[in-house]
């Protein structure tokens, strides 16, 4: 584990992807204006999205979180198109490992949602390691509902934070 | 916190006779809690005699926290001092009954507080069942630092609820909470500690990490809590005096979350997340492997001791959403103990062991409530858009839990609420305020 966040450490130094460049990984790139969109977040060193190899085109043109339904951990069709994707990206590029994190609104009880999150976060990995990713090259870690992107009170905000992010971080695995 | 309360609960030397009177059959100074009391009973407290020079301000604001405490159980009403007929001159002097029946006060609380040169207080007081006539029970002082002097405001406020009740108190405890501060999309948590009426608080975290779901151990002196500082939920045990802490039950690949202390402290029974799915563990915190209690494909957690350290109720999905369960300490074939419409989850079970507390989700809507270790009698105490967490207090009573208000904007914060879903209060905190655990009776 210590050495998958020290992978991840030097990512972000190597690739500019500090909390400067992007201050609420969280946000990530699928949030509010995310994938380039308007008030969109500064790319600068992950890539241009348009480039299959970069980060940027992982996390925006891929889009690096899939969505779930309340009480949930099994991927629809939108999320397992996604997940194919990721897969494909990630087997073409074997320097980068992944943690995928696993979250849920806040309709729901600090313990169970931390299991929850993790639940989902799971089904990521499983499915991803059916599409061949080797499986030392991805961890998850749930967030319950400590971290939402969203913070409304109702159905358009609480469905954007059920969800599970593929953040990736450089190193082959562990 | 280093005070040095000798709680001697030294007799006084008692009044001299009561104040002649005519015995008049009243009904018994006695409030039963669980019935819930629609008509606080009347109580005057006059300020505490100050007994050596410069002990007046200490006297005043003792005899202000005794009287919030009592107030604040809605239990008691409070005769304003304008009203009295009788003034107390002397703690010793007999107590003139029929100026206090003449305004309607049925308990009176008497005391006095005197502060010695090397710094030590000691206060007094007497409780008197002014309908009968008589003292409620022997006067009893205590002894301890001046610093101490709200620790003594809460031994006499215990005292003079005990008698009333015939309850254990609860003033004289601390509670261990996550403080929250900052905007809902980047909170930041610290463990902290405060008094149960909201005095006193330290900060044990820093801020650095998501910290969750502190517990304290049954004596009071250490806290189990989770923590994300190695970038995954891990399990941390805390000495509160020392500071010292160490990981338990830690586990490289594993989320290990929502532990537990047993009865007699030398357990903790927490959640383990392997490979997506959630199951319960104990672990010896004098050593050893830990022990897997239960083994589902559903998710198990949030656990929590019956007070004979026998059994455990957790929550579990196993049916298909959050429900309640019952099994021994060793695992075991769990018992079902929640029917009602809803999802429910976190239970607690009382010190008393009489009852559950839970938190029920029911369209939309969260409640704390209670039911019996069976599952019967259950009844739903709040409700708003998100409590949660309940906690009890030291005499299975009343119970804290987490509110949080619904939107952007939104805060959490603690309040209390008694068994009998009376009494509704706000504790006031300096910063948002979650996932309380109540502590022991201080000594």
């Amino acid at each position: 584990m210590t050495s998958i966040f020290g992978k991840a450490l030097l990512l972000t130094a190597l690739l500019g992807l500090a909390a400067c460049a992007n201050p609420d990984r969280f946000g990530g790139a699928g949030g509010p204006g995310g994938a380039g969109g308007p008030g969109g977040i500064d790319t600068g060193g992950l890539g241009s999205p348009s480039d299959p190899r970069s980060v940027a085109y992982f996390n925006q043109t891929i889009g690096d979180r899939v969505l779930f339904a309340v009480d949930q951990s099994t991927l629809d069709a939108v999320a397992q198109q996604t997940l194919t994707q990721q897969a494909q990206w990630l087997n073409a590029n074997t320097q980068y490992s992944a943690i995928i994190e696993g979250h849920a609104d806040e309709q729901g009880t600090r313990e169970y949602n931390l299991a929850l999150g993790e639940r989902r976060a799971n089904a990521v990995r499983e499915f991803l390691i059916s599409q061949g990713v080797a499986g030392n090259r991805l961890r998850t870690i749930s967030y319950g509902k400590e971290r939402p992107i969203q913070v409304c009170s109702d159905e358009s905000c609480y469905r954007l934070n059920r969800r599970a992010v593929t953040v990736l971080s450089a190193g082959a695995g562990v | 916190m280093k005070t040095t309360l000798i709680s001697t609960l030294a007799a006084l030397a008692l009044l001299a006779g009561p104040a002649a009177g005519p015995a008049r059959a009243q009904e018994p100074l006695r409030i039963i809690i669980e019935e819930g009391v629609v008509e606080p009973i009347p109580v005057a407290i006059p300020t505490f005699i100050a007994e050596t020079p410069g002990a007046e301000q200490v006297a005043a604001e003792i005899t202000r926290v005794v009287a919030a405490n009592l107030v604040g159980t809605g239990l008691f009403r409070e005769i304003s001092p304008d009203a009295f007929i009788s003034r107390i001159t002397s703690f010793d002097a007999p107590v003139q009954y029929a100026d206090w029946k003449a305004i309607n006060a049925q308990a009176l609380v008497t005391g006095a507080v005197a502060l010695g040169g090397d710094g030590r207080l000691n206060v007094k007081f007497r409780l008197f069942d002014v309908f009968s006539d008589a003292p409620l029970g022997d006067g009893l002082q205590f002894g301890g630092t001046a610093q101490s002097w709200r620790r003594m405001a809460h031994k006499v406020s215990d005292a003079v609820y005990s008698r009333i009740t015939g309850e254990g108190g609860y003033f004289d405890s601390r509670v261990v909470f996550v403080a929250e501060s900052g905007p809902k999309d980047a909170r930041q948590k610290q463990i902290a500690i405060m008094d149960q009426d909201g005095a006193n608080v330290q900060y044990l975290t820093d801020a650095s990490s998501i910290v969750l779901a502190p517990r304290f151990s049954p004596t009071g002196n250490q806290i189990l809590y989770t923590s994300y500082e190695t970038g995954r939920p891990s399990i941390y045990l805390l000495d509160i005096a020392s500071g010292q802490r160490r990981q338990i039950a830690a586990d490289a690949e594993s989320m290990t979350f929502s532990p537990r202390f047993s009865p007699d402290g030398s357990r903790v029974v927490y959640s383990m997340s392997q490979g997506g799915n959630t199951d319960l563990w104990m672990q010896d915190l004098s050593g050893g492997a830990p022990v897997r209690l239960t083994n589902a494909p559903s998710i198990e957690t949030a656990p929590s001791f019956s007070p004979d350290g026998t059994r455990i109720v957790f929550e579990s999905d196993r049916s298909g959403t959050q429900q309640l369960y019952v099994m021994s300490v060793n695992g075991g074939e769990p018992t079902r103990i929640s029917f009602g419409p809803g999802r429910y989850g976190t239970p607690v079970w009382s010190p008393r062991g009489d009852y559950i507390a839970f938190t029920n989700q029911n369209q939309g809507r969260f409640h704390i409530g209670v039911m019996r270790t069976d599952g019967s009698n259950e009844r739903l105490l709040t409700a708003s858009f998100l409590d949660e967490g309940p906690t009890w207090a030291p005499n299975g009573r009343v119970i804290m839990f987490q509110r949080e208000t619904a939107g952007a904007t939104g805060v959490v914060s603690l309040y209390t609420v008694d068994i009998s879903g009376r009494n509704l209060r706000a504790i006031p905190t300096q910063t948002g305020g979650s996932d309380p655990s109540w502590g022991p009776l201080l000594p």
